[in-house]
């Protein structure tokens, strides 16, 4: 019998974290910004396996990193939503609680299993006013941002964040998507193709479910004119 | 309530309260606890209807009566039996007002559900069939009184066509190419739909028809409520097509009574 190891938990949280890190940094990013009338959610994302979804009238979700994991975790938002909206009623579903039980989950898989999930995600929710708009980003370990007009997540987020930040103001989805492309050209060297984005908006002058998609050919219209 | 689940129930809402909240369903309360005779506990609770649908040209209309009794008493006027169930569809219910309602908003969700976690809407048969599971999950229930039997209707997208589906107890599913009506006041209903319809109707036309119909079951039928002029009360109906579910205001079912009873004065 061998002599059993010993990790410090510094160690082993810190490998742990670099892990994750990684996984994330490979992949695409996508972006949160508040606009006039609601939020726009946009993915570096050409194929038809979705990363950004509709949880509830007011909530979406969006996810970067690793699929299989932030799939994994939507559907279990889906289904926390619609269970708590079923037993109480529509108006008590709020992001705020969402975030707190994915940030729950998450943290646990980061501290009890041995690989951590590799993903970042965002929940975000259409308010009354722009002021009443959450945007919420939870990170591999659990931890959770409470974010003000924007936020990315995924590869290269820190890079796009700064492009962002430079470009930003409250303005229309048109205006919105301008400063989101601009910003990925900058900070991903990146096309501005309609065809390789996937783009949904928590549109606040929508009755019931304000989640929408915007397809192709609308999102190619507001990017031309 | 409602923790966080990773392991993964599928997509139907109706399952996952199957195999993970089973006293949230219908049909699994401990039946021990109905102690009261079969009769006298139907008398205290509300039941009694007309509802029905009819196809026309572009899709399918549907519609209820507001009256609830129980026994021999008016327990509510004002209750809705027709609740749009998805942007294609509608359901109408009879039988014992608490499990219809809740049947009603379990289906909303499960349509719902299933669109979010699939990403695509089911098609209107696999709507139907849910539907059929609920309903017969519901059959301990129904052997106490409690009976669920609704219409369910819709347009079809891939067919392009109105349909119409109605249910047994046993969660018996048919459907109907024409018209249906049930309740209590079903068959009265029914006779005014057999003489008026035809495959080639309008909306408006449809509407009417259908109006008409809850008017003459609500003449023989007690347990079913006509319009109710004074109160401002009148059945209510969807129009379904391709474009969605559409309420028909008030003011329109108000008009057309009075032009209704107007005709009939005249006779």
């Amino acid at each position: 019998m061998g002599m059993p190891f010993y990790v410090s938990p510094e160690q082993m949280m810190q490998d742990k974290a670099e892990y994750a890190r990684k996984g994330i940094s490979r992949g695409r990013s996508t972006v949160a910004m508040t606009y006039d009338k609601g939020i726009l959610l946009l993915a570096d994302n050409a194929s038809t396996l979705n990363k950004i979804s509709e949880i509830y009238d007011k909530i979406a979700f969006a996810g970067a990193g690793k699929y299989s994991e932030f799939e994994n975790l939507r559907k279990a938002g889906i289904r926390h939503a619609d269970m708590t909206g079923y037993v109480y009623s529509r108006e008590d579903v709020t992001a705020r609680s969402l975030a707190n039980a994915y940030s729950q989950t998450i943290g646990s898989v980061f501290s009890q299993e041995m690989k951590p999930l590799e993903i970042e995600i965002l929940v975000v929710e259409v308010g009354n006013s722009t002021e009443g708009n959450a945007i919420y980003r939870i990170q591999f370990d659990g931890s959770i941002h409470d974010e003000r007009s924007f936020s990315v997540v995924g590869g290269k987020a820190e890079e796009l964040t700064e492009a962002i930040k430079s470009r930003y103001s409250l303005t229309s989805l048109k205006g919105a998507l301008k400063i989101c492309l601009e910003a990925l050209k900058e900070g991903n060297g990146q096309s501005t193709d309609p065809e390789s984005f996937e783009v949904a908006v928590l549109d606040r002058s929508q009755q019931g479910r304000q989640f929408r998609r915007l397809k192709t050919k609308e999102l190619a219209a507001h990017i031309k004119a | 309530m409602a923790p966080f689940q990773l392991n993964d129930p599928g997509s139907s809402f109706h399952d996952l309260l199957a195999s993970q909240y089973p006293n949230l369903l219908l049909g699994r309360l401990d039946t021990k606890i109905v102690s009261m005779e079969k009769q006298s506990l139907l008398d205290t609770l509300p039941h009694g209807t007309t509802i029905l649908a009819l196809r026309y040209q572009d899709g399918v209309v549907i519609c209820g009566d507001r009256r609830a009794t129980e026994g021999y008493t008016i327990s509510e006027r004002r209750i809705e039996k027709v609740y749009k169930t998805d942007d294609t569809s509608a359901i109408a219910i009879s039988g014992a007002a608490g499990p219809c309602i809740e049947l009603t908003r379990l289906f909303q969700v499960e349509l719902e559900h299933y669109e979010k976690l699939e990403g695509t809407l089911l098609s209107m048969e696999g709507k139907a069939n849910k539907l059929a599971q609920m309903i017969k999950a519901n059959l301990p229930m129904a052997m106490q009184g409690l009976v669920v039997v609704p219409i369910y209707a819709g347009y079809d997208l891939n067919r392009k066509t109105g349909r119409i589906f109605k249910y047994d107890v046993a969660g018996g599913r048919y459907e109907e190419r024409a018209y249906y009506a049930t309740g209590s006041g079903g068959r009265d209903a029914k006779g005014t739909l057999k003489r008026l319809y035809n495959s080639d109707l309008t909306a408006e036309e449809a509407t009417r028809i259908a109006l008409e119909a809850i008017y003459d079951a609500a003449e023989s039928d007690v347990a079913t409520g006509g319009p109710d002029m004074l109160r401002g009360i009148f059945p209510n109906v969807k129009v379904i097509d391709k474009k969605g579910v559409r309420d028909v205001p008030d003011d329109t079912v108000k008009t057309v009574y009075e032009e209704m009873i107007a005709q009939l004065r005249g006779k």
